[in-house]
């Protein structure tokens, strides 16, 4: 395990009667790439800003490297953050504000110089140091508060949702960009985003929150597959999210139509939500699958068709390189290793505090 | 040219003739008088009579009196405004809607209540009487003038500033703290600069009123503090001489031509206006 380098202990933070952050544990490790993911309002760029420094817990510490940086304010801290909408300094070139920070920490002419021309081929914009920020696009801006960053050796760079007023294409490219600059740099990313692809392409570790709680902590592959609770399955990917019973252990019945599982330890008859993801539905002759239902729908997505099927009033979304005619009667598989069963809320709060035990 | 900029440019002609007969053909006839004599002859003598002591000594006197009107409002104005920009966004419109009330009110009633605090059997002067105090002069001396400037003029220094200053992001500053700039290194750096359009437009808005100003001298330095714009006054109410008083004009135009280039070199995006 990698040594521990941030570590929020009981982080509480309110905005007027509004609840943003309740009792918040999290622990960041050296060198990884840590995404905090959820919908707006749940409290990811509080988090973010409470490590950099720009807003104060209620109550709660923040460790970095075993130091309480509680109380530091974002100047003394050993952090660097890029900001949404940039924040570049317009007053100034590119190259003046790269060397800002350096500037700053009266580092030596050829120095600020050397790292100038570094950060600028790593950010793939050599030769821009005399222009002005405003003439750059959106990309380049978000590239030169990346560099404006990075030139300050910080163990840890904070990035809130940077990609978020960029357009797909190049967000895709500067996903790839971010991955390779953390490979370059080798040190912590701690990205705040509320695009579940965007989380998934680019995480180590993936932190969701929803409504100032953390929902599941994992690796993509773990949020994806085996998400915790129906707010993790319903906000990562597609999904078909139902209520259904547990009838005995590995046998779960959906719609009173039992489905083997791989889950135990549930009781008998109890309420729980299960979550099948569209390309785990298989679509069979109506004969061989366990239940039977008629494609209301097909829309036509690139890689595969999205089909939904009516199953006596309830409907299943299917991804499938097959496409099936609407009204077609069809049959439906699912294997029990991709039934993912989750524990039912008992109430509202629970919910929000995503309680799974 | 086509038929909807055609009928865009007419939208114009109501300003063109406003400002061909009130702007243009004025400054024409400043142009001309300022330059002939009584009989019509051309003449440098009307610019040239800057030169004479009562008059060079007007135009200094405005010079300085408005230079230190528009330092004493830039003092005020800056740390005000930074504390406008930086509470929340609720309560400071209010505030700056409050300070820009008396602006509202007619000029000369604003100037004229000024010398009845400030004269010699004024307010204050009555106040400290009661108190047993030696009465001050205030009025007719050029702290007055200044005080009366300051007042009058501070609403254009701060609507400016307050709008450079409340343009600045938030997440500007914080990434200023963020690559280790403390608070004055952060305003340093970041807000001034930034910040200086406005500044400069609200140099602009309250020194060349104070240059050009001549109630305020009448009211608060009582005839005894003559300012160039008294010069130029008397010249065409009392002397009737329009050549001599557009001449003299003409020389205050070219100070105030000065200080318009100055800003608009400064201030190349056109930030800095209201």
């Amino acid at each position: 395990m990698k040594d521990e380098l941030i570590t929020l202990r009981s982080v509480s933070k309110s905005f007027g009667d509004k609840l943003i952050l309740d009792d918040l544990n999290l622990t960041i490790h050296e060198n990884e790439f840590v995404t905090l993911l959820g919908p707006s309002g749940c409290g990811k760029s509080t988090t973010l800003r409470i490590i950099g420094g720009f807003e104060s817990p209620d109550s709660g510490s923040v460790f970095f490297e075993g130091r309480d940086i509680t109380n530091l304010p974002p100047n003394k801290r050993q952090l660097n953050m890029v900001f949404q909408n940039y924040a570049l300094f317009t007053h100034m070139s590119v190259a003046e504000n790269i060397a800002f920070g350096l500037k700053i920490g009266k580092k030596p002419k050829d120095y600020i110089e050397d790292k100038i021309r570094y950060a600028l081929r790593l950010v793939n914009l050599e030769g821009y140091e005399r222009r002005s920020p405003s003439t750059l696009s959106g990309g380049q801006q978000q590239r030169i508060a990346i560099a404006r960053a990075i030139v300050n050796e910080p163990k840890v760079l904070l990035l809130d949702e940077p990609l978020g007023a960029l357009d797909l294409k190049l967000r895709q490219d500067m996903q790839y960009e971010l991955i390779r600059l953390k490979n370059e740099l080798g040190i912590t990313f701690i990205y705040v985003t509320h695009d579940q692809q965007e989380a998934l392409t680019m995480s180590d570790k993936i932190v969701v929150m929803n409504q100032g709680y953390i929902q599941q902590e994992g690796t993509p592959e773990q949020i994806y597959n085996e998400p915790e609770n129906a707010f993790v399955a319903d906000f990562i990917g597609d999904s078909n999210l139902f209520p259904a019973v547990m009838v005995r252990d590995r046998l779960v019945a959906i719609d009173d139509n039992p489905f083997e599982c791989v889950d135990e330890g549930f009781g008998v008859n109890r309420p729980v939500d299960i979550v099948i993801r569209p390309e785990d539905v298989e679509i069979v002759p109506p004969a061989r699958g366990t239940v039977t239902g008629v494609v209301t729908d097909v829309i036509f997505k690139g890689v595969h068709y999205e089909m939904c099927i009516d199953v006596k009033g309830r409907e299943w979304v299917c991804h499938s390189t097959v496409a099936h005619a609407v009204d077609e009667e069809v049959g439906i598989k699912v294997d029990p290793f991709n039934i993912q069963v989750m524990k039912k809320p008992e109430s509202e709060d629970e919910e929000a505090a995503g309680i799974n035990e | 040219m086509s038929k909807t900029s055609k009928h865009t440019a007419m939208l114009g002609l109501p300003y063109y003739a406003w400002a061909i007969v009130f702007i243009i053909v004025p400054l024409f006839m400043v142009v001309y008088y300022g330059l002939t004599d009584k009989t019509g002859a051309f003449t440098l003598a009307n610019i040239m009579a800057i030169a004479h002591p009562a008059h060079s000594k007007a135009l200094w006197t405005s010079l300085v009196l408005s230079l230190e009107s528009t330092a004493v409002c830039l003092l005020l104005a800056y740390p005000l405004c930074m504390i406008l920009a930086r509470s929340g966004k609720s309560s400071n419109s209010f505030l700056v809607l409050f300070l820009i009330v008396p602006m509202w009110m007619n000029f000369l009633l604003r100037t004229y209540a000024w010398q009845s605090i400030l004269e010699k059997t004024g307010i204050i002067n009555t106040f400290l009487t009661a108190l047993h105090l030696p009465t001050q002069h205030l009025i007719n001396t050029k702290g007055g003038i200044i005080l009366g400037m300051v007042y009058d003029f501070l609403p254009f220094m701060i609507l400016p500033i307050y709008n450079a200053l409340a343009k600045i992001d938030k997440n500007v500053i914080h990434a200023a703290h963020d690559l280790g700039a403390n608070d004055l290194q952060t305003f340093l750096r970041i807000i001034l600069p930034l910040s200086m359009p406005g500044v400069i437009s609200g140099i602009t808005m309250v020194f060349i009123p104070g240059m050009t100003t001549f109630v305020i001298s009448s009211l608060l330095g009582g005839g005894k503090i003559l300012l160039i714009g008294n010069v130029i006054e008397q010249e065409f109410t009392l002397a009737y001489d329009w050549n001599m008083g557009s001449g003299l004009s003409l020389v205050l135009l070219v100070f105030i031509i000065i200080n318009i280039v100055i800003q608009m070199l400064t201030d190349k995006d056109g930030e800095g206006v209201m």
